[in-house]
């Protein structure tokens, strides 16, 4: 819920906005952090998973004798160890068919068994003896593919829903989702141009450093422990416990410090395996993935195919928007996020006529869980493309046609609500005016931009807050921080209690300390879980000034809170000397007991963010090759809590972008095994790729929040796919309409283009 | 009476009507009553909804008061990264 | 499988461990030896987050056996700090933010720390060049670099100050 209906936008502040070291910044720097994989327990084994080697196949049998006779093997787990609790359907028993298979494999790397044994070596030797009966199956990768009639089908019920009539036939389309208003014919019957291409995107994967590593331990009475890097612990216990089959309070799950997680850390994979072995071995069993089994087997983002069709005026006015969105998000239902991509593709335009029709496809590839914006990368990538086709055809400066068209307060957004203040036209303004917009250009080199946009969201929090007695702070959190979030906390709860940043500690608890609290995601942490902590620092104040109330013998009413201090609220009150934090602290025992602060709560009120990328690329046309010279990020971040870090998660989500634009992608063999599947193939950029990643914070305030705060983390990542194919399309005179712009794809479209003598579509 | 805005592909579950008036005085009444209303709406609520009420997502906000001129969109439920 | 006996030096301290022949150093230094500062992203050697320096020579200690550490001098992140005081690296990564979730930070920090012995002033391009063997997800280089420039600015700065004070003591002398 929002605090107050209009934000304190006028608000000075002390310590927000300032740049100040993070608390677990010493740790992280002197390799004392406990990551996932840090973790050790007296008497642990060692687990490791076996894996389909095929891409689609019924298991018919396991046998697991001999590997359990091997020594040092103390437990060996297969789907027989994994009862249903889950009801048989819905995304709890798909989770629970991921984490370990049932009937049947659906992709190369889904799990079939595990071992729990004394060395990894001895492990290693154990997966080798369990013998799997497979039946194989004819598989489909490809998401226009698995759409087709007679494609190989996935799950012989699923009928397509949201579609009228109900299908006869099973199909790999899971679901159908419609978004928009107006009425698209007649937009198009308005229109002088009408631009209509069709664009391939494919997955990537978040990528994070470090490996997905769990620590489990459970005795024969069901109480278990865990340790394990995760976005969310509280999702993690609760998902574990049911499908373990045990009381959610018998688990305690310890968030590790986390190596990065984008989205990809916003379920569960090995944990319930972990815990499973130690379950049987009645030992404490440490599962780490390798690399491959990152790429293989924890979820990329969907691999999309999208069809735009945009119409205008020849004044430049978009009259109207159509897409179609088909995501593929691996072998479950609801996974793919091709209704957020259909629902933000053309959020960023002021339209009277748009419509945006999703498909969520099942395939034989991992199943897909978030990245950062999920879904909306590739919608914009495709959208904006358009966008800067029809300003060419319109012969208008692509910032001016945007800029015309662009959504603004009181918009009808194009997936239903209307905005409230938005910073779009901000950062479209602040690019044009960038000097970077105006910067002369080489040879062989263009500029592309684009626009993007996020919705973000709020959720569950739960703080406490407790004051020793001297005056410091510890605040507890339950979102585990993925980027320097703790600093973030101390610093909004040092702002409200007005002492400094240095006095106050955040930590992230452990689920047994905290009520529930949602994943970090959804760019929410800082806004979300921070609210929390503004509101436990309010809740706490309220009580220091009973305590001083007290002391004096005056009403609580009469005392205020000011710059660390209580103090009688006018004359009337008394005439009473202020009283520290540290005063009311050091005389808390005698004054009734500990000084805590708490709030909880689900919270509402989240802005979305928007943001404009400007971007120069050159394309060294002997070899296709394209290397980012220039790239700028103009973002509104409502408030900017800590300044730094919000730069930091634009540039990381700006890079993430160019990865995915010009390389990452998951390649697959005729026989649907992934063919690449290690850092060496699968190529993130590295720091010789890149420029220096300039930013611009706009601070647009969020009426949702009391400082002003917006959710910053995923934006970023939605521009740069577009600005970059901008770009490139600038650079060479070909409009690519498919992802990764990989050196042998933009040097086929270039030599094509050259045989048709100019300008193509590739 | 709350206006309620339906996504495309819900439509075929209310006779094609993009919106619907229901009483509600909260975000669950207004739910369950939808539900009542237009059966087919259920698997999808069930699967999870979040809404949007005069301009404001709210995620799980079931105790939500409405107005009786709210304008409720009824959106996926959100997820991120 | 019988086990080897190693005797090493790591951060200067003589170190003596024993381990099997397909252990790799980064098994050694975290499974044995409780060195978990170094880390593992994957195992093949392209991400650089197990980073050490092996005689001096910056090695990403998964694609080096732990026998091979026989009689060598292994550098870690855990011996980059003396006592209290941090490296310049290390404070300036925390000064420019140049972590967010700071699993790559002790390979970074051990690779910048290589460079910068051999290349004190290092441009831009070098640095980002002597860094390209390091993953980081999350910051997008751009602090890293900025925190690498700063540092190497600081330790010139440092280093011309007490040669300052050397020429003085000698001429005092």
């Amino acid at each position: 819920m929002p605090l107050d209906n209009a934000p304190e936008g006028k608000r000075k502040f002390n310590v927000v906005g300032t740049r100040p070291l993070r608390p677990d910044g010493i740790d992280k720097v002197t390799g004392r952090a406990k990551f996932g994989a840090d973790a050790s327990a007296p008497g642990q084994l060692v687990g490791r998973i076996l894996r389909s080697p095929h891409a689609h196949a019924i298991i018919r049998k396991i046998d697991t004798s001999k590997a359990e006779k091997l020594p040092g093997v103390k437990a060996v787990i297969t789907r027989d160890d994994f009862p249903d609790h889950t009801g048989g359907s819905g995304g709890l028993y798909d989770t629970l068919c991921n984490v370990m298979a049932r009937e049947k494999a659906f992709y190369e790397g889904h799990a079939v068994a595990a071992v729990a044994a004394t060395s990894a070596s001895i492990a290693r030797q154990a997966l080798k003896l369990i013998k799997v009966d497979y039946e194989v199956l004819p598989h489909v990768t490809d998401v226009d593919e698995a759409m087709k009639p007679g494609a190989p089908l996935l799950h012989k019920d699923m009928f397509t829903d949201g579609v009228d009539p109900k299908p006869k036939k099973p199909s790999n389309i899971a679901r159908r989702f419609e978004f928009g208003h107006g009425d698209v014919e007649a937009g198009f019957k308005k229109a002088d141009i009408i631009v209509e291409r069709s664009f391939k995107t494919e997955a990537a994967h978040q990528g994070y450093i470090e490996p997905h590593a769990a620590l489990a331990s459970m005795g024969p009475d069901g109480s278990a422990e865990l340790w394990c890097c995760t976005q969310g612990h509280y999702m993690v216990r609760d998902v574990c416990s049911q499908l373990l089959g045990i009381d959610i309070a018998r688990l305690r799950v310890t968030q590790s410090e986390i190596g990065g997680g984008f989205g990809g850390k916003t379920t569960v994979f090995i944990e319930p395996v972990a815990l499973a072995l130690a379950r049987k071995a009645n030992r404490p069993v440490k599962v780490v993935m390798t690399r491959e089994e990152v790429f293989k087997a924890s979820g990329p983002t969907a691999s999309t195919s999208i069809d735009i069709k945009i119409g205008v005026t020849k004044d430049g006015l978009i009259t109207a928007a159509d897409g179609v969105f088909r995501y593929q998000g691996g072998p479950f239902q609801g996974c793919s996020p091709a209704e957020f991509g259909a629902m933000s593709a053309f959020a960023q335009f002021h339209l009277d006529n748009v419509r945006a029709v999703a498909y969520d496809v099942v395939c034989n590839r991992p199943k897909t869980i978030s990245y950062r914006a999920p879904g909306a990368p590739m919608a914009n990538f495709a959208v904006e493309s358009v966008i800067e086709e029809l300003a060419h055809k319109l012969g208008m400066e692509p910032i001016d046609f945007r800029i015309k068209n662009a959504a603004r307060e009181g918009t009808k957004s194009s997936y239903g609500p209307v905005y409230g203040p938005i910073g779009l036209g901000a950062t479209l303004e602040a690019a044009k005016n960038h000097p970077h917009f105006k910067a002369p250009l080489g040879p062989n080199q263009g500029r592309g931009m684009a626009a993007g946009f996020w919705f973000n969201f709020g959720g569950q929090s739960c703080v406490t807050l407790n004051i020793p007695v001297d005056g410091s702070i510890t605040v507890s959190v339950g979102s585990p921080d993925i980027g320097g979030s703790r600093a973030a906390m101390c610093m909004m709860v040092a702002e409200e209690m007005g002492i400094p940043y240095d006095h106050v500690r955040a930590i992230i608890a452990d689920t047994s300390a905290l009520g529930y609290n949602d994943v970090t995601d959804g760019s929410r942490t800082t806004f979300a879980t921070g609210m929390a902590c503004i509101l436990a620092a309010r809740d706490a104040i309220k009580k220091l000034c009973a305590r001083a109330a007290a002391t004096w013998g005056i009403p609580e009413d009469a005392v205020k809170w000011e710059n660390g201090y209580a103090k009688p609220a006018g004359p009337n009150a008394g005439d009473f000397a202020p009283l520290s934090l540290k005063e009311i602290a050091e005389a808390s025992p005698g004054t009734g007991g500990p000084i805590a602060g708490h709030h909880e709560f689900s919270a509402d009120g989240a802005g979305v963010s928007f943001a404009t990328h400007i971007c120069d690329v050159e394309v060294d046309p002997e070899t296709g090759r394209s290397s980012i010279v220039r790239y700028t990020v103009i973002q509104d971040a409502g408030k900017a809590v800590h300044p730094s870090y919000v730069e930091g998660q634009f540039q990381g989500g700006a890079v993430q972008g160019i990865g995915w634009a010009l390389n990452e992608e998951y390649i697959y063999g005729k026989d649907g095994r992934l063919q690449n599947a290690g850092f060496l193939d699968y190529r993130i950029p590295v720091c010789s790729d890149l420029p220096m990643i300039d930013t611009q914070i706009l601070e647009i305030p969020n009426p949702g929040h009391p400082y002003g705060v917006r959710g910053v983390g995923e934006t970023s990542i939605v521009p740069p796919l577009a600005a970059i194919a901008n770009a490139v399309a600038n650079a060479t005179g070909v409009r690519f309409t498919q992802i990764p712009l990989s050196p042998p794809r933009v040097l086929k479209g270039i030599e094509e283009a050259k045989k048709a003598g100019g300008r193509k579509a590739a | 009476m709350a206006k309620v805005v339906l996504w495309g592909s819900l439509r075929p579950h209310t006779g094609g009507k993009a919106e619907v008036e229901i009483e509600a005085r909260n975000v669950q009444e207004l739910l369950a009553r939808l539900g009542d209303s237009y059966p087919g709406l259920q698997s999808q609520i069930k699967r999870g909804v979040s809404v949007s009420i005069d301009g404001l997502i709210y995620r799980e906000g079931w105790l939500q008061p409405l107005k009786p001129d709210s304008e409720v969109f009824l959106l996926p439920r959100m997820t991120g990264g | 499988m019988s086990g080897i006996t190693v005797n090493t030096k790591i951060n200067g301290d003589p170190v003596e461990f024993i381990c099997e022949a397909d252990e790799t150093l980064l098994d050694v230094l975290r499974n044995r030896l409780g060195l978990t500062g170094a880390k593992e992203g994957c195992s093949t050697g392209d991400c650089g987050a197990c980073s050490v320096t092996v005689d001096g020579r910056l090695t990403c200690s998964c694609l080096v056996l732990g026998a091979e550490a026989e009689g060598r001098d292994i550098g870690t992140i855990e011996g980059m700090a003396q006592g209290e005081h941090l490296h310049p690296l290390q404070s300036k990564f925390l000064e420019h933010a140049a972590l967010q979730c700071g699993i790559c930070t002790p390979g970074f920090l051990v690779a910048a720390k290589s460079l910068l012995d051999k290349n004190p002033d290092p441009t831009e391009t070098e640095i980002r060049f002597g860094l390209a063997g390091n993953l980081c997800r999350c910051t997008g280089y751009d602090k890293i670099v900025r925190a690498v420039q700063d540092a190497a600015k600081e330790m010139r700065s440092a280093k011309a100050k007490s040669a300052k004070t050397k020429t003085a003591a000698k001429k005092r002398a």
